[in-house]
């Protein structure tokens, strides 16, 4: 291969320099800020910066709620990762046979995820809801249990991670099925005349063969669940019952836009920002030795 | 090309003979006052014909009102403003955000602002709790605005199916537990009562109109530094522990935060639901059965009953604008303060009109009469009997007494980092209601995690 060299010192470094200002503007400033404002205790209005060195992470560290809202995070993110990939492969799948109206289902599969999540948490708010709700009066007819996710911390969870998963599909579904289609014909037939069922194809030859993109999805809707999944929360249950709902995120928001302590928020995002670096990073470790492009 | 220069060139002058003719337009311009809010909805309508009613009474200024979300978002979008040094003259901020505003540094308070510009106003003439509340020192900081309290609905339907007089609300909290139970047993709704704002009806409120503190240090009012939340009291334990075994017979059923729990009043599941006063209006419009309103109940002996608190919101003016500019907003304000301006706003919002001026005036027309459930609020602030009385030329016996007692512990609240404490105890009374911590853990716990709060706010805040 002919390697280029570019001519000067200055050319290869304008070529780079939009890429490099996009990235310091929009990635490393916000950052670099967070982590400054972490070591501070500020009013609202500002006026005066009071240093208090690591006293933000402390008292989070030291905070029972900020545990609760690390393992409501990763029960949530686990949750929604499961739920919304295992069920986007599935569907997938089932949309990848040869069925009639294919174009159609495949287009309509699609629409979840052109619903904005806050609006995804109103229709299923819309749906639950203990008081005016269309599930839970049917549901009254069927069983005395009361589904109240208003009182029930581990309803409201499930609710949630549903709701999320649900406006995920689509997304996942868009990318399994480019990853089906490039599943080569003629290894499928191969394996027909081997006498291979639909579930030893999909166990033997599917899996191993999309596994780039299952990978790829795993990672990218962990770092949604953590880091963007708000809209539905936030519509929904408020983090609530109790704490039950708030994920770091929420909390994260909640106590820097709403509590107006700028210094504890930006501590939690330098915190989840590490966790969700760290992750990835194992991630791309370990999960990724049994992919096979 | 040639050809076009001259036509160019023509432009230019006419352009600059156009701009030359609208500048002296310009300079007569109104001065722009800019108001940013939360009202919503019919609320929101309201707010911008008021405003349209002062920007037509005058030539020299143009208030703007500008929406900017929730009450919380609204702040948050001030705040950012006057960070980058382009607040807006004037923002409205809730009850909880008071102590917040107060000690910013960021504002300009209201007693300020009028002696400055030589407007005199009457704050003697306005209702103690509402002004007491957002007053330091003897001084007003901000103006009173939209202010309500919470007081008790009830569906006169469902209480006529029970056999019980539908002109005669519960008065003690045993009525309403008794009430419930027959109402439940003649089929009438699903469930006794429910309650909206968790903590402004059910925590703040029950303190204060008992007579309990909520906070040491004078709920707050007297210090920044040591102050400490004392909901877990045997008097907090008594209702809560009551709300909470309710829960069984469906005697009360937790509808959620905010206002989430009304349309259990509104569809009829609950009979009775406690909820800002100025929801009348709104309900008047959605309830489609025959309902009344109350005030809040009692416990009865040993304790004392005393007057509610308000909730709402202020408009509070900030620094950072040129000082000429401050004229039309003291114009503003001075314009809100006047009697009929109140009027017209309580009328036409179901917030209370909170100068004496205004009430004796409404009362002088027979509105409360008229509108017996609006004058709910007004009795339970200020501690007269809940019937509205005769207008004073028609009136023949003596005004009638007070009921209720003004006390300390029920002239407001102020405590730093307030929207946090909120979320905190409508937290924990969630665990506590759903079965997840006992009453007495519930309450001890949101009280550790709100003097964190507290604790944390002073730090802040430390000279």
């Amino acid at each position: 291969m002919k390697r280029t060299v570019f001519p000067g010192r200055i050319l290869p470094y304008l070529l780079v320099a939009p890429q490099v200002a996009v990235t310091i503007v929009f990635f490393f400033w916000p950052a670099g800020k967070s982590l400054y404002l972490s070591v501070f205790k500020s009013p609202p209005f500002g006026g005066r910066d009071i240093f208090v060195g690591i006293d933000n992470f402390v008292a989070l560290l030291s905070d029972g709620d900020y545990y609760a809202s690390v393992v409501n995070s990763f029960v949530f993110a686990g949750g929604v990762t499961v739920l919304s990939v295992a069920g986007g492969l599935v569907v997938s799948v089932l949309a990848n046979q040869k069925i009639r109206g294919l174009g159609f289902y495949r287009t309509a599969l699609l629409w979840p995820y052109g619903i904005a999540p806050a609006v995804a948490g109103i229709i299923f708010l819309f749906i639950f809801h203990p008081a005016y709700g269309v599930l839970p009066y049917a549901l009254s007819f069927v069983t005395a249990y009361e589904f109240n996710w208003l009182l029930k911390g581990w309803i409201a969870m499930t609710l949630v991670i549903v709701a999320t998963s649900w406006t995920q599909l689509g997304y996942n579904i868009a990318f399994f099925l480019a990853g089906l289609q490039a599943i080569p014909t003629s290894v499928m037939e191969a394996a027909s005349v081997d006498g291979a069922g639909p579930i030893r194809k999909f166990t033997a030859i599917i899996v191993p063969m999309i596994s780039p993109v299952t990978f790829y999805l795993v990672v990218v809707n962990m770092v949604f669940a953590f880091f963007s999944a708000f809209g539905v929360i936030h519509a929904v249950t408020q983090g609530g019952p109790g704490n039950a709902t708030t994920i770091m995120v929420f909390k994260l928001w909640k106590d820097g836009f709403i509590g107006l302590n700028l210094g504890s928020s930006a501590a939690q995002s330098v915190i989840l920002m590490a966790v969700v670096i760290g992750m990835t990073m194992l991630q791309f470790r370990f999960a990724e030795k049994r992919v096979t492009y | 090309m040639k050809a076009f220069v001259p036509l160019g060139r023509s432009l230019a002058v006419l352009l600059g003979a156009v701009l030359l003719l609208a500048l002296p337009g310009r300079a007569h311009a109104k001065t722009e006052v800019h108001f940013w809010h939360a009202m919503t909805g019919a609320l929101a309508e309201a707010l911008e014909t008021q405003v349209k009613q002062f920007n037509d009474s005058q030539n020299d200024y143009e208030v703007k009102p500008v929406r900017k979300g929730s009450y919380a978002e609204t702040l948050t979008a001030a705040i950012a403003a006057y960070r980058q040094k382009n607040p807006p003259h004037i923002v409205q901020v809730f009850d909880v955000g008071t102590q917040t505003m107060m000690l910013s540094g960021a504002v300009y308070p209201v007693w300020e602002l009028m002696r400055d510009n030589e407007i005199k106003i009457d704050w003697n003439d306005f209702i103690k709790p509402v002004v007491g509340y957002y007053t330091k020192d003897g001084k007003l900081y901000s103006m009173p605005y939209n202010s309500s309290t919470p007081i008790f609905y009830y569906n006169k339907d469902a209480f006529k199916k029970a056999g019980l007089d539908p002109e005669k609300p519960p008065r003690t909290w045993p009525e309403v537990e008794s009430f419930s139970k027959k109402i439940i047993a003649a089929g009438a709704t699903k469930c006794g009562f429910s309650t909206g704002w968790p903590s402004w009806t059910m925590v703040e409120n029950m303190h204060a109109t008992h007579d309990q503190p909520f906070a040491s240090k004078h709920n707050g009012f007297d210090a920044v530094e040591g102050v400490e939340l004392l909901i877990n009291g045997e008097f907090g334990l008594k209702h809560i522990g009551a709300l909470n075994a309710w829960q069984k017979d469906n005697v009360f059923s937790y509808g959620g935060r905010t206002g989430t729990a009304d349309p259990k009043f509104v569809n009829g599941d609950c009979a009775m639901y406690i909820q800002s006063s100025a929801l009348i209006s709104g309900f008047a419009k959605s309830i489609k059965f025959d309902w009344g309103t109350g005030e809040l109940p009692h416990w009865g002996a040993p304790y004392k009953k005393a007057t509610s608190i308000i909730g709402g919101a202020t408009l509070w003016v900030l620094k950072g604008k040129p000082a000429p500019e401050y004229k039309g907003v003291a114009r503003f304000l001075e314009y809100l303060a006047k009697p009929e301006q109140q009027m017209w706003w309580h009328v036409n919002t179901g917030y209370l009109a909170v100068s004496n001026t205004a009430v004796r005036n409404l009362e002088q027309g027979y509105h409360f009469v008229k509108n017996p459930k609006q004058y709910t609020a007004f009795a339970q602030l200020t501690g007269l009997p809940p019937t509205p009385p005769a207008a004073l030329k028609d009136r023949k016996a003596a005004p009638p007494k007070p009921e209720r007692v003004a006390t300390p512990n029920s002239s407001g609240l102020r405590l730093g980092n307030f929207v946090q404490i909120r979320d905190v105890i409508e937290g924990e009374l969630e665990n506590i209601y759903g079965g997840k911590k006992s009453v007495k853990q519930g309450l001890d716990e949101a009280v550790a995690k709100s003097n964190a709060l507290l604790k944390e706010f002073a730090a802040t805040y430390k000279q």
